[in-house]
């Protein structure tokens, strides 16, 4: 066994168990925290695959901006020590019956597929070919859709500060005697 | 760095994070692990993504940019949903599915 194989059992046995703890962890901020390692993880599978960009984006965004939103989250809206129910064992098991089976199908066919790779050189992805691919036009151009995402990230900016700011024509609201 | 691993490790570990997070989905009430969930989805099919630009066609950068964006919008996703959680959060003082439904029927 070498050590990329190694490197990859490691990731993913770390990934796949803290996915399933992630789902079915009782207590909150635990699970995002495991969620924190799974993401890690991925991140180092990105880093196997030679994509080191993406993993480097993958850490910064993924694991230190979404994890860390979602951690203020939940501190804004459960308590620290706040412990699910368990769930109900009937919901449990159908849930569980249809993810098996769901991966039970999508992995046979991925072993019964054979995959026939290209002769093509491989491509060294640096920062100097992304920067121009973002910003090219043509068959190895991404201009398009760079532009939308940038739309969609401004969009996104907006609605969320226009949702969760307080006041607005919602304060006229009599729903809950609580709301300010 | 990925030699000695095929292709189809990469996607069968893509195939259980994708399912687990199908689980947690179904089963989870809080809006934040459902939100978690969703997380998991999108990073194993970004790994689909990357595993087959990689083995298959490293000469292109499709996927690659594909996963870019899948994150961007991931981002602006999480953003959002969270800002839709605290307000829910302040009209009904609870994050469960099953006692926001003011809208049913």
């Amino acid at each position: 066994m070498t050590l990329n194989q190694l490197m990859f059992i490691l990731f993913a046995s770390i990934i796949v168990v803290f996915s399933i703890l992630t789902v079915t962890s009782r207590r909150i901020l635990r699970a995002a925290v495991y969620l924190l390692f799974v993401l890690i993880s991925t991140a180092g599978l990105y880093f196997m695959l030679n994509y080191a960009f993406l993993a480097a984006v993958q850490l910064t965004l993924y694991a230190g901006g979404i994890v860390v939103l979602i951690i203020f989250s939940i501190l804004l809206t459960s308590h620290i020590s706040l412990k699910f129910e368990p769930v109900e064992w009937k919901k449990s098991l159908f849930s569980a019956l249809a993810a098996i089976a769901g991966a039970l199908i999508t992995i046979i066919t991925i072993l019964d597929f054979t995959f026939s790779a290209t002769n093509e050189a491989a491509r060294e992805v640096n920062m100097r070919l992304v920067g121009k691919s973002l910003l090219s036009v043509g068959s190895d151009g991404y201009i398009l859709p760079f532009e939308v995402i940038s739309v969609l990230l401004l969009a996104a900016m907006v609605a969320a500060i226009i949702i969760a700011k307080k006041g607005g024509p919602k304060s006229t609201d009599t729903q809950t005697s609580n709301y300010q | 760095m990925n030699a000695g691993i095929p292709l189809s490790y990469f996607l069968i570990l893509a195939a259980v994070m994708f399912f687990t997070g199908i689980y947690g989905f179904l089963t989870r009430r809080n809006l934040i692990t459902i939100l978690m969930s969703v997380e998991l989805i999108l990073n194993s099919v970004n790994i689909n993504f990357l595993a087959l630009n990689r083995y298959l066609f490293p000469h292109k950068l499709e996927g690659f940019f594909f996963s870019l964006f899948i994150i961007t919008v991931a981002a602006a996703e999480a953003a959002v949903a969270i800002a839709l959680i605290i307000n829910i959060y302040r009209r009904f003082t609870t994050i469960n599915v099953e006692d926001v439904n003011i809208m049913k029927y």
